[in-house]
Order: C-alpha cells, then structure tokens, then sequence
C-alpha cells in the first residue's frame, strides 16, 4: 500500500525569502554536436533568493538540466549574466567555481552518487576534506550532519549496506555539511519508490523550515507541488514562474 | 587539503584493486630488487676483502705465469699465452737469489686434470678436492695452521717423499673414527702417507678451504709430469717497510732466473693483495654496471605499468572523479591524488625491492663469509628513482583525470 499523497498546501510553512543568491540575466548556452548547434537555453532571467523553495520543471529537452549544471556552477553560460550571492561566476575559472561548489552549493543526485568504498560518514565529510577542515572539527560536523537527515545509528555503513533512501540521505548530509548557500537537487526521488521519496520530500520540508534554501529540478508534478514556487522551462525558455 | 588526507586517499583506492596493485608493484621490485641484491652483496665483498682476511698472507706476493685480471686485448692474450711455464728448477733457483732477504717463499702447483676424488680403504671423498703440490711455507703463505701431525720438512721436499697433509673435510670423509696420521691415501693411483692434518678453516667466496691435500711439490711433479705445470711462488717481505724494496728484488731475481735480457719485457706477473683487490674490484665494475642496465630495463618497463595501470584507473574511477569535482575538489587536488597513487605504488615496490634485495644481497654475501651491509647509499638512490619514476609514469594519467569535465564524468556509468 501505497500512502496517499498529502495534500500539496497542507499546513505547510512560508518563510519570507531573504537576501538575493542567484540572479541570471539573459543567459544562453550553446552546444555545438557535430555540425550542429543545440541552443539549450535562449535568454533565461530567473532570481533565487535566500529562504525560497523552488521547483524547476520541463519535459527532456527543455534545457532543465543545462539550467541545473549553471546553477550549480559545474557549467558556465555562453552569454549573460550569472551572479551568486553578488559575485559574477559567469567568467570564473575551474578553480574558482570549485571552490563556489564546495562552499556555496549542496548537490543531491539521482543517483545518490556517494563513493561506494567510503562509509558514510567519510561521505559526508568529504567537502569538508577539500574545504581545508581539520579532521576532528571534520568528524563532529559529519557526524551532526547525518545525525540530522535521521542517520546517527548508521554513520559507518557503506552505500551498500543501506537502502535507497538511507543513501540519499547520506547525499542530503552531505550537501549539507560545509553550510552551503543553496541546496541543489537533481531528481532527488528519481530512483526512490514513491514512499520512500515521500519521505525524501518531507526531509526537505524540515530542512526548508530550518532555514536551507532549496532549488529542486525533477519533471515530476508531485514533486514540485512541494516546493513554493514552480519555475517552467521550455524549448531553453522560462515558460511560466508561479508562487504558490 | 592536506599532504595526509591525500596520502591516506592513494593507500585506500590502492587497497581497493590488491592483486592489480601488487602486479604492477612487482614490476619495479624486481628492478630495485637486482641493483640492491647486487650491490650489497659487492659492498659485503669488498668490506669483508679489504679489512678482514687478506686473499694472500701478510706482506705477501705472488709470481706466476699467467695474469688474473680478465679483459685481455687479442694482443696481449697471444703474449700471455706463448710464455714459458716457470718450472720447479727456475722456482728454486729464485728462491736461492733471495735467500738471505727473505727465506719465505712458498712454491707450489695445484690443478690436476679433471676432478681429484681421495680414497682411503673403501671410503672416498667426493670429486674435486683442491690437491696441489707445495713446500713447507704452504702454511704462512695460505693462513693455514696444523692440527695434527706435522708441516713438511725441507728434506721431504728434497727427497720428493710421498707424503701429504689433509684438509678437515677429507678427514671427515676419510676417517670419521680413526685418526689419519701414517695411513695410506691414494690420489688415482698413486699412494701418500698422511703425515699431518690442517686445522679447519671454513669457506672463502663460497669455496671450501678445507677439501684439499697437499702434497711435496717435488713429488707432485714427478708423479704428474713436471712439464705441464708453471710454478706459482709467493713470496713474504720481512716486513711492512721493506715490502717494495722485496719486491723490486723479486722481479730482478726472476728476471736473472727467466735469462731475460735488459730489453725483454716481464714473462710473468706479479700479484698483491692490492692488485688481487683491484681484480676483484674491476670484476665488481662489470657485475654492478650489469646490475644496473638490467634494473634500468626493468625499471623502465614497470613504469609503463605504471602509467598503463593509472590510467585504467583513471577511467574506472571517472564518476568519483565526477563527484568528488562537483562537491568542490579543485583540478590539482585531483591530480595530487592520482600522483601520489602512482609514486606510493612505485615507492611501496621499491621498498619491498630494497628489503628483498637487502635480505638476499647479505644471505649471499654470509655464505661467501662476508661480512653483513646495509648498502644506505643505494637504497636512497633506489628510493629516489622510485619516486621520480611514480611522478613521472603518473602525470599524464593525473592530467588527465584533473583535465576531466564534471558534468561528463558525473554522467560516466
């Protein structure tokens, strides 16, 4: 059995967004395969601010993922603007936007993407590793980290001795553990049951409360009716941007 | 990000593929292995050479027909070869010119044809016992001492008397329970009394010193055809201060015993225990050089392995290098990662290489009585060149992984 989904705008909590993290003006990508050139995104404007809950949707080929990459700043625009937290990372280079990713921005995959040989908690610690931080202040905080997404009693299991939704919660603590700016989910439940990603949802339900700012990518309704606010790409276009 | 973190990084993935590790670990053990095995077994040599036992007895030199040193021009072979042998009269004859300087000068022959087996009623020994002829200065100019019995007497060498001295290892073989003074000994046919037996004296450059028998070299001749045979002579200065001045009249006697005229050149060779030393030591050249191509071959060969392996690592691991990228790793952390897996890997063969050479090396070197080194100066060397080749045989590998997209590797299944 399956439990029914809750109602999307049961009891749920608004924060008044804060201060701007992202703002992208008139950002384009280009792709060139082949001898053809794929225009993935064509001038996309779109403001993220501090305490927001957003839902980035679009069917495949929308320039969703695209969009992701940039924001995470695993990408960079061929034309625009980029600004996070009033920096300009359109023009950044490798290690500049390395060091943007480590500080400011936690990453959730599908696919967990934990390293399979590491516990968990050595996971969970290892942006702290690339961030310079000591191992016993690198240990407390992994530690806290997992203690919060609800794993404490699991802190040295590998990704294979836990379930799908136990991994993604590694990859939530992960995230989580340098403080970044913004949570950047990719798919988050894509390889979950629907239970289980329920329960991946109400986590960042909680973690919306305590104050995290989450971006959510998926092309699943359900899934974005959590969020507060829907932002629809199309064909490399912001389709529609709706608060609820 | 710190050097240990990173360090603790390339022992953990290398862990993680043991058998491939060690394979390609192997590679440059072996190369390690032959340059360390030989040059603590040389360095064992030459210490145990130059400070404990001397080859020749103290002050001594020798004279002989033939050069020990190898290497010889076609020319110099063809000279070497057309010499007269020294015969026994032109030994003692020498050793009347110096007589009154020094009056120890051992002369003696060994060398029979084919392997020498010594029986005794229905015992024998095994083949290859060191049977020689020589005189009563065999004991001084060889380090040998007398157990039971006696050394040979000017007279017996005189008289050509069929007598002979044993070693400890013909004793054991000939008479385990009896006691070999005045017994019968036959060399092939010939037949010897025992009249004394030498203390025992252990091996030399892996050769027992103790399977011979001596015999009256005028008797040893006599019996063995004294034409076949150079004399060799050692000769024993006084002392330290008049070594030279022994020699200088020693090539002069045996320049007047040879009938050489002023212009002729030596026909015989003079050896020291120095120029014994430089023989070993021009042996030890060629054996080291030897040494070290093979392991420069093997080096170079394990580090393609090297290079080979890592970057079948690097493409294993491009989703690690994906996730490990976008949660904030910068290219040279990556790339330290990967250089440090290849130099561990290159320094861990290395080490095993030094302690297998090491171990090998002075087992060697204690069965050719040689005292136990640690070759500290190879070893660094060695260590060094591990790890030169570790960076060099993973760069390309670690610029590659550093080199890698995020998002393409994040993809990689």
């Amino acid at each position: 059995m399956i439990a029914p989904l809750p109602p999307a705008a049961a009891a749920r909590s608004y924060r008044t967004p804060g201060n701007l993290v992202i703002r992208i003006e008139g950002v384009t990508k280009l792709y060139r395969m082949g001898a053809e050139t794929v225009h993935a995104l064509r001038g996309v404007n779109v403001e993220i601010r501090r305490n927001e809950y957003l839902a980035i949707m679009g069917p495949s080929g929308s320039g969703k993922s695209t969009l992701m990459n940039m924001l995470g700043c695993l990408d960079t625009p061929t034309a625009g603007r980029y600004d996070f937290n009033g920096k300009n990372v359109a023009h950044m280079v490798d290690d500049e936007l390395a060091e943007i990713r480590n500080r400011e921005i936690g990453f959730v995959f599908q696919t967990f993407n934990l390293l399979p040989r590491s516990d968990a908690l050595h996971n969970v610690e290892l942006p702290l590793v690339y961030a310079g931080v000591g191992p016993a202040e690198r240990r407390e905080r992994a530690f806290e980290a997992l203690r919060n997404v609800g794993l404490g009693d699991r802190v040295h299991h590998r990704p294979n001795e836990l379930s799908g939704g136990q991994r993604q919660r590694v990859a939530i603590a992960r995230a989580l553990v340098n403080r970044p700016s913004i949570l950047l989910a990719d798919e988050p439940t894509g390889n979950l049951d629907s239970r289980t990603g329920e329960e991946i949802m109400a986590l960042f339900e909680q973690l919306y409360d305590q104050g995290n700012t989450i971006i959510v990518v998926t092309h699943e309704e359900d899934i974005a009716r959590h969020a507060r606010r829907i932002v629809r790409l199309r064909d490399g276009l912001i389709e529609r941007d709706e608060r609820s | 990000m710190l050097f240990s973190e990173i360090l603790r990084m390339a022992f953990g993935s290398l862990g993680v593929n043991k058998l491939r590790s060690f394979l390609t670990m192997s590679g440059i053990t072996i190369g390690v292995f032959s340059v360390i095995g030989v040059m603590t077994t040389v360095t064992a040599m030459r210490g145990s050479i130059e400070t404990g036992l001397s080859i020749l007895g103290v002050n001594m030199f020798q004279i002989g027909k033939n050069p020990t040193g190898i290497q010889l021009s076609g020319e110099n072979r063809r000279r070497v070869e057309q010499r007269r042998n020294i015969t026994l009269e032109q030994a003692q004859r020498y050793r009347q010119l110096m007589e009154g300087w020094t009056d120890v000068v051992c002369l003696k022959v060994f060398g029979r044809d084919g392997p020498v087996q010594v029986t005794y009623a229905n015992r024998k020994t095994e083949p290859g016992v060191n049977f020689g002829g020589t005189n009563e200065h065999f004991l001084v100019a060889n380090q040998y001492s007398i157990e039971a019995g006696r050394n040979f007497t000017p007279e017996d060498i005189d008289l050509a008397r069929p007598f002979a001295i044993i070693g400890q290892d013909v004793l054991r073989r000939l008479f385990p329970a009896e006691s070999p003074l005045g017994k019968m000994i036959k060399v092939g046919s010939r037949t010897y009394t025992v009249i004394g037996t030498f203390a025992a004296k252990g091996s030399n450059f892996g050769q027992s010193q103790d399977d011979i028998v001596i015999t009256p070299i005028t008797r040893f001749l006599s019996d063995y055809g004294a034409a076949r045979f150079s004399v060799n002579i050692a000769t024993q200065a006084p002392s330290q201060e008049v070594y030279n001045e022994t020699v200088d009249r020693a090539i002069t006697a045996m320049r007047m015993v040879r009938s050489l005229q002023a212009e002729q050149e030596n026909d015989f060779e003079l050896y020291s225990n120095d120029s014994l030393i430089a023989v070993f030591a021009q042996v030890a050249d060629i054996v080291r050089a030897g040494a070290l191509v093979i392991s420069a071959i093997a080096l170079l060969a394990a580090s393609v392995g090297i290079t080979n392996i890592m970057l079948v690592s690097v493409t294993e691991r491009t989703k690690e290098i994906g996730i490990r990228k976008s949660i904030g790793a910068r290219s040279r952390s990556i790339l330290l990662q990967f250089l440090i897996e290849a130099v561990v890997l290159s320094v861990s063969g290395g080490v095993v290489g030094i302690a297998i050479g090491v171990v090998t090396g002075n087992l060697l070197a204690v069965w050719l009585n040689a005292a136990v080194v640690f070759p500290w100066d190879w070893a660094v060397i060695g260590l060094l060149t591990c790890t030169v080749i570790g960076v060099s045989a993973g760069l390309y590998p670690a610029m590659k992984a550093a080199r890698l997209d995020p998002i393409e590797s994040l993809r990689y299944e």
